[in-house]
């Protein structure tokens, strides 16, 4: 029970960062029916970028655990947010109008510069989060454990979620991205500015996935210029098992994976870790290619 | 003059859908557009909305050079457009569509008085509000495209094919609707298949073939011309 336990809390841990990383595949592929395969990398951008902010500016040690954590994360998600933005005025705005399989292209090329230039600026080999940031206390609630951090990681990431969602679904500025989610030229009829549309999913997409990666770091410890492929690919995953474009269904299937690969690696095998979310991609796509999720509503002609 | 478009060219690629068109539409007037499908007619609309570009010639709407504008921003000098096929926001729900036919306003009153307007204009809508559009059957769509368009208050409606694929009993309900909406001061273009009922509302029409307009005279004389009438009339009622 208390093995079962764990693996659970640790895989919605981990769930939740696939979670915040597939929503940034899932919303842009929501508005441009692209799949961005530059986004993992993104995710190591703002692992990178977390570390260098954290130890140029000793945030932590300045502002206490609460406050520097939480200027980190705001300070990433900004930065990453405007490398978004850049990547997609860059490599996709040009091929707008070309055939949807030159921007996917674009995306891959764009995914091996990245990877390439963090390799560059930050070195080959792994780089290390500094150690006792997060708190190593545990909790005991009814006689089983609750690790603090792995507490503070989840909800880190369902507070994103929930904003997210409430900003999706609640403002005006959402129901536009919906809009223009579901027809760009019809949304541009109301007066919705699509460009400024896209480029907004740019901004969150990126910021998303690079608070993931700060999580990651201060969660694991070690980041590496090469993990944005297989984040960007379990969270790839995610988005694709909870249905591609919905956005609950990229945090249900965040969260569903991370526990999945979690219970699995323990009850299973530890090695067949990674392949196990690969199989479970392929099952998917198998026997319901829209996803946990994906069109729940038939649309009337 | 509300709209004029002098000599507007459009093309699509290598292929030019508009071969140079004039149209003239008065304050306060419903101006139909006929003629048979790949005339040109939703074209017209879509160079006027901003949706495509003209490649020559201009659209003045009160002297102001539309086709230099995007369709975002055409929307906020009062044109608004009813798009061919309804094109509702189908998994927003009806209020929501609504709301964002008001995107670019941001008079909160003028727009809560154009949302119990359209409600007044379309009852349907009001107890259906909470619904998904998706789920509505295909003429409380069309009322919902109408509704949408309406919400940011325009001097000109354009309307698309409001009549396509209803049952005859709900496009005389649509007419008449127009008809109510054109009477509360706002300017209408309308694009029809159905040119019999089209020509009874409108003040005026012009009819297009292959992307020129080939006549243009008041409505009363388009219906008893007999080219009019042997061409998208049916021959003589």
């Amino acid at each position: 029970m208390e093995q079962f336990f764990q693996q659970l809390t640790n895989g919605l841990a981990i769930g939740g960062i696939y979670a915040l990383i597939a929503l940034g595949y899932t919303l842009v592929y929501g508005v441009l029916k692209l799949i961005n395969f530059a986004h993992g990398d993104l995710f190591t951008i703002g692992a990178f970028l977390g570390l260098s902010l954290l130890t140029a500016f000793s945030l932590t040690d300045k502002l206490g655990f609460v406050l520097g954590v939480s200027a980190l994360l705001l300070m990433v998600v900004c930065l990453v947010g405007l490398v978004g933005i850049l990547l997609d005025q860059a490599a996709y705005k040009p091929l707008r109008s070309s055939h949807r399989l030159s921007a996917v292209v674009s995306a891959l090329g764009m995914s091996i510069v990245f990877s390439n230039a963090i390799m560059l600026i930050f070195g080959a080999s792994p780089e290390v989060y500094p150690h006792g940031i997060l708190p190593s206390q545990v909790l005991h609630i009814m006689g089983l454990p609750f690790p603090v951090k792995r507490l503070l990681l989840l909800v880190t990431s369902l507070v994103l979620m929930v904003a997210l969602y409430t900003f999706i679904q609640k403002t005006t500025i959402g129901a536009a991205i919906r809009a223009a989610a579901i027809d760009q030229d019809a949304a541009r009829l109301m007066g919705i500015n699509v460009n400024r549309v896209i480029m907004l999913i740019f901004f969150i997409g990126p910021a998303l996935g690079g608070a993931a990666g700060v999580m990651v770091g201060l969660y694991y410890g070690q980041i590496k210029w090469t993990m944005g492929w297989l984040y960007g690919l379990k969270a790839f995953t995610a988005a694709i098992l909870g249905g591609i474009g919905n956005i609950p269904g990229a945090m249900v299937g965040g969260l569903l994976l991370g526990v999945i690969e979690s219970l699995c690696s323990a009850y299973i095998s530890m090695a067949w870790k990674d392949a196990i979310t690969f199989v479970v991609l392929i099952l998917i796509l198998i026997v319901r290619p829209t996803g946990l999720l994906g069109e729940r509503v038939a649309e009337k002609i | 003059m509300l709209l004029d478009i002098k000599n507007l060219h459009v093309k699509y690629g290598n292929v030019e859908a508009l071969h140079g068109i004039d149209i003239q539409v008065e304050e306060g007037e419903i101006v139909t557009l006929l003629g048979a499908n790949g005339a040109g007619k939703t074209t017209t609309l879509n160079a006027i909305s901003g949706l495509v570009k003209a490649s020559k010639g201009e659209v003045l709407f009160r002297g102001e050079a539309l086709h230099k504008l995007p369709a975002h921003k055409v929307v906020t000098r009062k044109i608004t457009q009813s798009p061919e096929g309804r094109r509702v926001f189908g998994t927003l729900t009806v209020l929501e569509n609504l709301n964002l036919g008001a995107f670019t306003s941001k008079n909160k009153e003028r727009v809560a008085k154009s949302l119990e307007w359209i409600y007044e204009l379309f009852p349907r809508l009001a107890e259906r509000r909470g619904q998904l559009a998706g789920t509505l059957s295909g003429g409380e769509q069309q009322m919902l495209a109408i509704g949408r368009a309406l919400m940011s208050n325009p001097k000109l409606l354009l309307l698309d094919e409001p009549s396509l694929g209803l049952a005859p009993v709900l496009v005389t309900q649509i007419f008449r609707t127009v008809r109510q909406i054109n009477q509360a001061g706002v300017t209408v273009m309308l694009v029809e298949q159905n040119a019999r009922m089209a020509l009874k509302l409108a003040h005026r029409g012009y009819v297009m073939e292959v992307g020129k307009i080939v006549m243009a005279d008041s409505a009363k004389a388009l219906l008893k011309n007999p080219d009019v009438l042997q061409a998208y009339l049916g021959g003589a009622e």
